[in-house]
């Protein structure tokens, strides 16, 4: 479904993704695992069309968006859920959602897209016209979670959804990406959080200094001693 | 609800036909004083000002200090039309503003593609650059600036142009392109993540903004018909901002009722001379004290809340299915 071939992105000199590859099939959750500033934000934001690779192709079914401008990756389908709970703040749950499906123009799916997220996110229809800035910081994460969604992807690209969440409500949102992901949309997930990450993806990129050093089924990076040693604490 | 909508819309109009014909008349029939006209003229330019301001510094969250700058360029390019070029007012008032929406453009795509405070210093550079070239260019006047400019801004001008540029800039907000610059303001990354052009969004909202400062220096260059390059200096700008900032970022009723508020001070005091100045700075600190998001925050001053009226929102069909 999405094919990343040999990028290199830059921030002006500073080299921040070395030829990276990876792959995500459709119906799978691929995770991309890496300590801080390895590029995994960097990584994302250049399927997304907000930053540029200098080299290789990025292919989303078969068709090239290396080249092609933001709004235009969304409306095929690739939907980004930015780090750090990039809510808008000011406006109530329901005008953030609203703003997930800003280039849908198909009313009355939009409402049943919308049903659909108070469906899989309950506590965000009881907080409907709640300031987003006044959510938990799990909630937001939902919010940012069920806002993306809005826009219909077929994969949606998650930033350290866990960062800065309780232990209990990290496996609240993981076991939520796990039914988005059973009831149909592709999943590629950036993490710190090494151990949840492996336990519900089906692979696995681990991403160091800018470059692809490991990858393979999550099951079989768990137990392998790189893996262990670095991210999973021994 | 549409039914209540058309009715309070008619309030609104009859309110506003009564204000038009009411100092139609008290002009007419030389009621007013030669002062409290100017600062009825005023009103109308400062609300444009203010009102065109929010939209770049409220609405989308751009901080931009060269609103006299943009000013300035509708009036000395509809004045050149008009005195010059001996071109009718209305066209003048069109290219004036039209040149500087151009300006606009083409001052805010290079800091406005990056994020952060470029735009505050490129706009606060742009003002006094303006002013320098204004200067030096000998066919406006150079310091002097252009005198004998025809008078041909009239009430009925001013209040058409004043009621046009609050209901365009209003109908802009309430529009997706105004909701794609309240999503910038409030996040960027979140918006682009939306699939909003957010440098797209930044620009268009900036260079209207500069298109109805430009309105406003025109209608001003026609009603004072003098202008000089220090008419339009880093003060003007500021005024405008505190007028914004004052009725709250984000609510344009409370800009107009800021600008006319202000006019009306900045009247009272014209005469207390330098002090002026020290008792306006005082005002600020007081209302940003007791009041820092401004007088209306970012809501807006409406007849459904003036009457209490119940009823959803009506922003969106599916809002009313959802409850
Ligand atoms: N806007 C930027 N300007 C310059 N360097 C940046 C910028 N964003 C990220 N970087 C650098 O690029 C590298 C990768 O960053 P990032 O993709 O954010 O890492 P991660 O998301 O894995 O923590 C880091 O070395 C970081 O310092
Ligand atoms: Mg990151």
């Amino acid at each position: 479904m999405l094919s990343i071939k040999d990028i290199n992105v830059y921030y002006g000199n500073i080299h921040a993704l070395k030829n990276v590859s990876l792959e995500v099939e459709r119906g799978e959750i691929v995770t991309l695992i890496g300590g801080n500033g390895a590029g995994k934000t960097t990584t994302l934001r250049t399927i997304s069309g907000l930053l540029r690779s200098k080299t290789g192709d990025i292919l989303f079914e078969e068709e090239s968006i290396a080249q092609i401008p933001a709004p235009a990756i969304v409306k095929k389908g690739i939907s980004q859920v930015p780090e750090g709970r990039r809510i808008f703040a000011n406006l109530s749950v329901l005008e953030n959602l609203e703003m997930g499906a800003y280039l849908r123009k198909d009313r009355q799916e939009i409402q049943a897209s919308l049903e659909n997220v108070f469906r899989r996110f309950p506590r965000l229809k009881e907080r409907i016209r709640q300031r987003a800035g006044t959510l938990s910081g799990g909630e937001q994460q939902m919010l940012a979670m069920g806002r993306a969604l809005m826009s219909k992807p077929k994969l949606l690209l998650l930033d350290e959804p866990s960062m800065g969440l309780a232990p209990i409500l990290v496996q609240e949102i993981f076991a939520i990406i796990k039914e988005i992901n059973q009831a149909g949309t592709t999943i590629l997930l950036v993490e710190q959080n090494a151990h949840m990450a492996l336990s519900i993806a089906h692979r696995a990129y681990v991403l160091e200094t800018g470059r692809v050093v490991l990858s393979g089924y999550a099951e079989e990076l768990v137990k392998s001693d790189e893996v262990r040693k670095a991210y999973l604490g021994g | 609800m549409k039914a209540m909508r058309l009715r309070n819309n008619l309030i609104i109009a009859v309110c506003l036909a009564v204000l038009y014909f009411g100092i139609a008349y008290a002009m007419k029939q030389r009621m007013l004083s030669s002062f409290h006209q100017v600062n009825l003229y005023l009103m109308g330019i400062n609300i444009i000002m203010a009102v065109s301001l929010n939209l770049i510094v409220g609405f989308t969250g751009q901080l931009a200090l060269g609103h006299a700058g943009f000013m300035a360029i509708g009036a000395y390019v509809s004045a050149v039309m008009t005195l010059k070029l001996g071109q009718p007012f209305l066209l003048a008032v069109l290219v004036g503003s039209l040149a500087t929406g151009v300006v606009g453009v083409l001052i805010g795509l290079p800091p406005l593609r990056l994020r952060g405070d470029y735009l505050a210093i490129a706009t606060l550079g742009f003002g006094e650059i303006i002013r320098g070239l204004l200067i030096n260019i000998n066919y406006v006047g150079g310091a002097a600036g252009m005198n004998g400019i025809p008078k041909l801004t009239t009430w009925t001008w001013l209040f058409i142009f004043t009621v046009a540029t609050v209901l365009l800039i209003k109908n802009f907000i309430n529009s997706s392109h105004g909701r794609a610059c309240i999503a910038i303001r409030e996040n960027e990354i979140a918006a682009d993540a939306m699939g909003i052009n957010t440098t797209f969004y930044k620009v268009l909202a900036f260079s209207i903004g500069a298109f109805f400062a430009g309105l406003a220096g025109a209608l001003y260059a026609h009603y004072f018909f003098l202008i000089q390059p220090q008419t339009f200096t880093i003060l003007k700008s500021f005024d405008a901002l505190v007028m914004v900032v004052f009725g709250g970022l984000g609510s344009l009723t409370g800009s107009i009722i800021a600008a006319v508020a202000i006019t009306v001070v900045n009247a009272a005091l014209q005469s207390l001379g330098a002090l002026r100045m020290v008792i306006y700075a005082l005002l600020l600190v007081v209302v940003m004290v007791f009041r820092p998001q401004g007088l209306m925050g970012t809501k807006e001053f409406t007849l459904r809340t003036l009457l209490r009226q119940k009823g959803g929102s009506g922003l969106h069909d599916y809002r009313k299915q959802v409850d």
